[in-house]
């Protein structure tokens, strides 16, 4: 059986107090919510940090209110399985929804918390493997090697942002609320992620996300297309999401933002706006989703092939445009 | 050649309980919806699984494993590791220096590698310590010097001559492990009658069983005995080899199988754990246990064989199949395993289904540096009944017959012997094909673009016709105590949860007339049970089952014969059931018996009747007692963008002989529905340059329950002339036609042909794209390499049917 390695195990009674923590650990402390991207890495050996700073239990960080006019503040203890059933976020944040239901199985939605998706690890096949694998191959990058096994010649690493709520949050316009050392701050989602596998949240190692805001709908339809091995349970190998607003008939704002094809979630301005100032005919579906598609660069580097997930991302941005489209 | 059933067997047709004259007697516990005996214990978590285990004293027992696919071995030095803390002992091959292996002809394993390593996993040495994190640390200090070979990772690199050295010292050509070159009746005569030959060529990739339960052995030397408890599904096998290679007397060792988190054919093979933590307890004096990673698992394998498959098939205008041809190529790994039964496998079971007048097969093994294969359930069948079925749906495409009828033309009777010397008996492939296509509205099926339907059909064994090792010994034993204490059933048999404990106390009870919760089962002991060799080869319901119903016989008749002689009754007057022997109650009965003769017991055995085999060297693997057929429809959508593939359900008609539990067989169809669309979907036990792409259940990908299309089974009874009551089998049978449906469902959803399993969405999209540009449509191995077959030993219809 795969074991966790020896670890401290501290309980804050407060973010400011968790932020505390990590300062004082510097980077040997990790901050835990859920557990369940961590403990399994942990159990493999691709971190062992010394001391791990629980967050799940905080009120402070359990909070769902859903403002009248359809805006949400999530805390990022949140399960996603309370998330699912909130009846006033089903009613205005479908949109979001949609992603947390497609993430894992229900006992991990269970556990697994909305800021620990947000803030979920980068994947990659060469290194989510146990201690042993990794040491028969080599260690890579990401683990403190030398060598990319993906792409060898590259000075960086390519390890796949697979969260399924970043996209949907950041196409839908959310914002970040961060605890740190020196107060708060508020970011746009997409500013939490640096293009970097190994690297790959722009946090500081002191900060807390605290909550995610979702802005309230105003029109904006919104939808999410995942693939994946098995509906069951599987991570992202591609996904797409997409807001849109019409008037009319004309499209007048379009966000749409790729996963699990990059380091980081990758939003495609250039086919959105394609989309932007026209009617949305299958042509210019077709156009938008053929340059998102060219702008997307998956590595060898998850389950099923490279090749056939670029391809895909064509079919997966016009099926989630459409989708959106024919939502009220 | 045709007879009726009576010509065929000794026993009865449909003998009830007591082996009754009226067909069908009226059971009173078989066929009935009860639960399994193990039932309650498993789903509230009271079940003591071997890794439950814990012992005062004990060690933890970890091996070091070869980083490397190929490399000899200049150095071990443990010197380091033997002086951590907390260390006890450390192994290495001087310790073990006697090979072992599942057969007699291929003893090629040492429990700890010496001169060189052939798969990333090989163990190297075993070390036991207080605890695992101590053990594991402790292996991190064993120096081993690794002289890196070429790694040999296919079967194409297997047949080029080795680049360093074979991965065998005693193999005649390179890397090839064994051959098969059988011929039966005149093919060359056969393919000149052909209006029509097809050939094809067909690739199933390799899996893992998956067992949800990691392997797991502890061992305790007190005196002079050793007891290993282990999750072996053939405590027998493990008894052999620990007896051979610690060299001690079978008498001084003794082999407990625990209950099971499923074995499915990964646990019939001795393992080197379960020998290192023996001689680690004979060396410290503390018990020692050993429990596998999941990526030790994986490389520990024994799983499913990658066969590469070229048939070629001749056939009248009017689908009549005049002569067959079958090649194969299987990457077995690192290892003999049961590899050269696998090998025959791949050609022997082509016969039961299709009356084929005139049939050659060739097979190869190779020995490649990885993991090695072994078997799984349906062991060395699914990879050809797949090429088969495929091939045959496309032979019909070329003739424009419909594939059922096609079939339907071709089959095997009920009670014939095949042209390689297969005895058949009952046989409902008949109507298990019109009944799966009735229910699945097969012919009426609606045929828009992405949805599709696709029919199979397969035969298996209702267990081996020999042994593993050559001996004329009983294939089960059953010993039955009968007292104050109540009523015990002894039997070396092992419950690797298919149900054979449920089924053992099933067949008692409906002999004795008692309630099941009345018979105890005490199984799987090899110091308190009898011999059975094993749950694999579908063999247990059947063989244990019969010895099962022997012993209860015998015990039925005494415990009549007492109460009769104390009415001065004839025995024919007493009637057996509900919980009584004639006028008085079973305990009452048990006590006159008892004031008769002293201590009761009886004992049962089975092994398979003479004759069921033909008689020319190959002939051991392939006969069986009794064959089931099935027969498949799978209804699929799949998506001709995307290329992904979503099973609506499957249907699935069996013919069981006779439903013994209907809980229990409807279970094994599931399972194997399950294990059906793993294989032809998702798993792939692949490599890496020699490492395993994926030695992870979440990376290595097997359909979840959430995954489960719909499942309608329906059972057929045939009510076999051997069988338990007429039982026949249901742990592989189900799986074999699943395979095939969905590759000929998703070409009838888009008109491509995958030939090769597991079917990816990337595989789809590209057949689509070659279709669209021109093309066959077709994804598959291009060609089948050349292989240097010896010839074909012919045997004549004469010597196959020759022990007639
Ligand atoms: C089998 C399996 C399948 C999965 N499938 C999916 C899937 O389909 N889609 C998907 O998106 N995810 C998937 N996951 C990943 C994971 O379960 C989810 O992303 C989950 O939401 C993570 O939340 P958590 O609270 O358990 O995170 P944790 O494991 O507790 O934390 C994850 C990471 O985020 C950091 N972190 C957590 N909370 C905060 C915070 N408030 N502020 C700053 N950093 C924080 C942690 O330090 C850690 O590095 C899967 C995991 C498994 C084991
Ligand atoms: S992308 Fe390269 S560096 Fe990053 S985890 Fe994978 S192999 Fe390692």
């Amino acid at each position: 059986m795969l074991r966790l390695p020896v670890f401290s195990y501290l309980r804050p009674g407060s973010p400011v107090e968790a932020t505390q923590m990590l300062a004082d650990h510097g980077g040997r402390a990790k901050l835990v919510a859920g557990g369940t991207d961590l403990l399994p890495k942990m159990k493999r050996r691709q971190l062992a940090p010394e001391v791990l700073v629980a967050i799940g239990h905080l009120d402070a960080l359990r909070q769902l209110e859903v403002s009248p006019s359809g805006a949400a503040t999530l805390g990022a203890g949140t399960t996603l399985s309370q998330a699912l059933r909130h009846p006033a976020l089903r009613e205005q944040q479908p949109g979001y929804l949609e992603a947390v239901r497609v993430v894992s199985t229900p006992a991990l939605r269970n556990a697994g918390t909305v800021g620990g998706n947000l803030c979920v690890d980068t994947r990659c096949n060469y290194y989510d493997m146990t201690e042993e694998w990794r040491s028969a191959i080599g260690f890579c990058r990401k683990a403190g090697g030398e060598v990319c096994r993906v792409a060898a010649s590259s000075p960086r690493c390519w390890a796949v942002s697979s969260s399924d709520t970043a996209p949907m949050a950041i196409a839908l316009g959310a914002t970040a609320l961060l605890a740190g050392p020196d107060g708060m701050r508020e970011v746009p989602v997409a500013s939490l992620y640096a293009d970097d596998g190994a690297a790959y949240l722009a946090l500081a190692a002191t900060e807390v996300l605290t909550a995610l805001r979702l802005p309230a709908s105003e029109g904006w339809r919104s939808a999410y297309q995942k693939l994946r091995r098995r509906a069951s349970m599987d991570f992202p190998v591609a996904s797409a999401a997409v807001a849109l607003h019409l008037d009319g008939p004309v499209v007048d704002g379009c966000r749409i933002v790729l996963g699990a094809v990059a380091s980081h979630p990758l939003e495609v301005p250039s086919a959105a706006d394609l989309l932007v100032g026209g009617e949305l005919d299958d042509d210019a579906i077709d156009r938008a989703a053929t340059e998102a598609a060219r702008l997307a660069k998956p590595l060898d580097n998850t389950d099923l092939s490279f090749p056939w997930r670029k391809r895909m991302v064509k079919v997966i941005v016009e099926r989630a445009v459409r989708q959106a489209a024919g939502r009220a | 050649m045709s007879a009726g059933p009576e010509a065929w067997a000794g026993r009865r047709l449909g003998a009830g309980p007591g082996g009754d004259d009226e067909p069908g007697a009226a059971f009173r516990v078989v066929g009935k919806a009860l639960p399994r005996v193990d039932g309650v214990q498993k789903v509230t978590g009271a079940t003591i699984y071997a890794d439950d285990i814990e012992l005062p004293g004990m060690l933890a027992c970890v091996l070091l494993r070869s980083p490397h696919p190929h490399a000899r071995i200049r150095s071990v030095d443990a010197t380091a590791a033997r002086s951590l803390p907390g260390v006890t002992a450390v192994l290495t091959s001087e310790d073990l220096p006697i090979r072992f292996g599942p057969l007699p002809i291929s003893q090629d394993e040492e429990v700890l590698a010496s001169a060189k390593v052939r798969y990333v996993g090989d163990p190297v040495a075993a070390v036991a310590a207080r605890d695992e994190p101590t053990a594991r640390a402790a292996c991190k200090l064993i120096e081993v010097d690794y002289e890196v070979l070429a790694t040999v990772g296919s079967i194409e690199e297997a047949l080029e001559v080795p680049v360093d050295e074979p991965i065998h010292g005693d193999t005649e050509i390179g890397n090839i492990h064994r051959f098969v070159a059988l011929e039966f009746g005149d093919v060359d005569e056969g393919f000149a009658l052909a209006d029509h030959v097809r050939e094809d060529v067909l690739f199933y990739e390799g899996s893992n069983h998956l067992a949800m339960e990691e392997h797991s052995a502890t061992a305790v030397f007190a005196g002079d005995q050793l007891t290993l408890w282990s999750s072996t599904q053939a405590p027998h096998n493990v008894h052999r080899v620990l007896s051979k290679v610690l060299e001690l007397p079978m008498g001084h060792v003794r082999v407990v199988a625990t209950p099971h988190g499923g074995g499915f054919g990964g646990k019939v093979d001795p393992f080197a754990h379960e020998v290192a933590v023996a001689k680690l307890a004979m060396v410290t004096g503390r018990p020692v246990k050993c429990t596998l990673t999941r990526e030790e698992v994986f490389y520990n394998h024994r799983g499913r064989h990658p066969v590469l498959m070229w048939v070629r098939t001749g056939a009248t205008r009017d689908g009549k199949i005049t002569a067959m041809h079958f090649r194969t190529a299987l990457d077995g790994g690192a290892y003999a395993s049961l590899g050269v039964a696998t090998t025959h496998y791949t050609g022997a079971l082509q016969t039961a289904t299709y009356a084929i007048p005139a049939y050659r097969f060739e097979g190869a093994r190779v020995f490649t540096n990885k993991a090695t294969c072994g078997p799984k359930r349906g062991h060395g069948v699914p990879q050809p009944r797949f090429g088969l079925e495929i091939h045959l749906d496309k032979l019909a495409d070329d003739l424009a017959i419909d594939p059922v009828v096609l079939r339907q033309q071709n089959f095997v009777k009920p009670y014939t012997r095949t042209v390689n010397g297969l005895r058949i008996t009952s046989s409902g492939l008949e109507e298990v094909t019109e009944k799966v296509v009735a229910a699945s509205a097969f012919r009426r099926r609606p045929r828009p673009v992405g949805h599709g339907q696709g029919f199979a059909v397969s035969a298996y064994l209702c267990g081996a016709g020999f042994p593993m090792y050559l001996n004329r010994m009983p294939h089960s034993e059953v010993n039955l105590k009968v007292d104050r204490g109540g009523v015990t059933v002894f039997c070396g048999a092992t419950d690797i949860g298919q149900g054979s404990d449920t089924v053992l106390a099933t067949l008692v009870a409906e002999e004795l007339g008692l309630a099941r919760g009345d018979v105890r089962v005490v199984t799987a002991d090899t110091g308190l049970t009898p011999v059975d060799l094993g749950s694999y080869s579908s063999r247990v319901t059947f063989m244990a089952g019969n010895a099962a119903i022997d012993a209860a016989r015998k015990m039925r008749a005494i415990l009549v014969d007492a109460v009769a002689s104390r009415g001065g009754q004839p025995g024919a007057a007493v009637r057996v059931g509900d919980g009584g022997i004639g006028e008085v109650s079973f305990e009452e009965a048990v006590a006159l018996a008892e004031e008769a003769r002293g201590t009761i017991s009886t004992s049962g055995s089975y092994a398979p009747p003479k004759g069921i085999s033909g008689r020319f060297r190959g002939s051991g693997v392939g006969p069986s007692p009794a064959f089931t057929f099935t027969a498949a429809v799978v209804d699929l959508d799949a998506d001709p963008l995307t290329g992904e593939v979503r099973v609506n359900k499957v249907f699935v008609a069996h013919d069981i002989g006779r439903i013994l539990n209907p809980v229990l067989v409807r279970g094994q169809v599931d399972g194997s529905v399950y294990m059906a669309l793993g294989e032809a979907l998702m798993e792939e036990q692949s490599y890496r340059k020699g490492l395993h792409h994926h030695p992870s259940v979440l990376e290595y990908k097997t359909p979840l329950a959430l995954d489960m299309p719909a499942i309608e089974t329906i059972l057929v009874e045939t009510i076999d002339p051997e069988g338990p009551y007429g039982a026949k089998e249901v742990g592989q049978g189900p799986m074999l036609p699943v395979v095939p449906a969905v590759v000929s469902a998703i070409h009838d959803a888009l008109g491509v042909w995958i030939d090769e399993v597991p079917v990816t969405p990337d595989k789809v999209l590209r057949a689509l794209d070659q279709r669209a540009k021109g093309g066959e449509g077709r994804v598959g191995p291009r060609r089948f390499p050349d292989i240097p077959y010896p010839p074909c030993t012919k045997v004549s219809p004469d010597a196959a049917t020759a022990s007639l």
